[in-house]
Parts: structure tokens; sequence; C-alpha cells
């Protein structure tokens, strides 16, 4: 019985990891891909992880896993976050389906601060023809 | 002995997993789309080992997940401050 739920644990983990590598491939915008890699693979590590831990079934590998997926399901939101915000100041085009853009022209970009007002239209590219750079044939 | 089979499909799902985020690190257009592809493969690393202790019985591959899930959010979060002071 146990057996069937490491096996499932790690199955469904290892999916997830999968979901997530063919997602960074196949997204058509750095956004898009960095929201396939940061659900779908810290999940599946995370499920994995728990199934390692149910099969050896001992007191400090309990502790080892839990203290990483509590680790992992921490960090990764800040690091994407982080992440995603370097992106965002360097010029990133976006998809050229994206129809919204809260963001553009609020970040000052010489002090890297967010504003209440338009500070910059002129730095960023404008949120219509933003996409000309990127492959978005497929 | 399905079960003996399915424990390999395991490791051909990361394989496929590392494929894929290999050939984005080697194409992808921008700086952070390779970062983000590096940090989804020591992801996927983590749960590579502790998939591979699962199979060859060693729990002391936990401790290596552990260690690598710290390195992998420092260099993430290093990419990232390099990145947002970069001159262009």
């Amino acid at each position: 019985m146990s057996e069937y739920l490491i096996l499932a644990f790690l199955l469904l983990g290892s999916f997830l990891v999968m979901v997530a590598g063919i997602g960074l491939l196949r997204m058509p915008d750095l956004f898009l891909r960095m929201s396939a890699t940061a659900k779908a693979g810290t999940l599946g590590t995370g499920l994995m992880v728990l199934g390692a831990a149910i099969f050896f079934d001992e007191f400090s590998i309990y502790t080892r896993a839990i203290a990483l997926i509590v680790f992992l399901f921490s960090t990764a939101p800040v690091a994407a976050h982080m992440l995603g915000r370097a992106a965002y100041f360097d010029g990133v085009p976006l998809w050229k389906g994206t129809i919204r853009n809260d963001l553009w022209g609020h970040y000052q970009l010489s002090t890297h601060s967010l504003e209440e007002e338009i500070v910059s239209p002129t730095d960023l590219p404008a949120p219509d023809n933003a996409a000309d750079a990127d492959e978005t044939k497929e | 002995m399905i079960i003996d089979n399915l424990w390999y499909v395991v490791f051909i799902f990361l394989t496929v997993g590392f494929i894929s985020a290999f050939i984005r690190l080697a194409k992808g257009p921008h700086l952070p789309d390779r970062i983000i592809s590096l940090d989804l493969i020591s992801v996927m690393a983590i749960g590579f080992f502790a998939a591979y202790a699962v199979l060859y019985d060693q729990p002391s591959f936990m401790d290596v997940s552990i260690i690598l899930a710290i390195i992998t959010f420092l260099g993430t979060v290093a990419f990232a401050y390099y990145l947002e002071r970069r001159v262009k």
C-alpha cells in the first residue's frame, strides 16, 4: 500500500516537472515561461521529496524533507519575483497577445522606484508593439 | 511487475524535462530566459536526487537535495541582483 503511495507521489511530481520543462520550452514570453516553471516545477519537486520521505520512513528523513519543502516553497516565489522585476527593468519584450501592462511607465528607471504617475513613457517600449523581437510565430 | 517498470517512467519524465530546459538554455533569446532555465534545471535536480535516493535506497542523497536548494536560491537571487543593476 505504501509502495503505491510513493509511486503515485513520484509519478505525479515528475510529471509536473516535465510539464514545467515543456512549458519553459513552448511558452512565447519570458513572464509566461516564468509562470510555468515557478509553480509547476516547485510543486512537482515538493511532491517528489515527499514521496522519498514516505519511502524511507525515518524521523531524520522526514525532518529533512519537511525542511526542504518549506524552504523550497518559501524561496521559489521570492526568486521568481526578483527575477521578473529585474527582467522588466531590463526591457524584455512582452508577448504580442498581451492585453494589459499596468506597470508600463510607472517605474523610474534611474532610481528603480515605483511611482504613482507615469514617469518615463519614452524609456520603456509601448505596450502595443512590444513583442516584435521574440519568437511568437508558433 | 508493472510497478517495477513504472519506476523508470519517473526518470523518463525527468529526462524530457531536463532536455526541454537545456534547449531553452541553449537558444533563450534573452539573458533572463537562460537564468530561469538554469533555475528550473537546479529545481529538477533536487527532484532527481530524491528519485535516485528512492531507486538505490541511499538516504544520503536527501542531504544533497537540501544543499542544492539553498545554493539554487542564492544563485538566482544573485543573478537577478546583477541583472537589475546591469549597464547596457
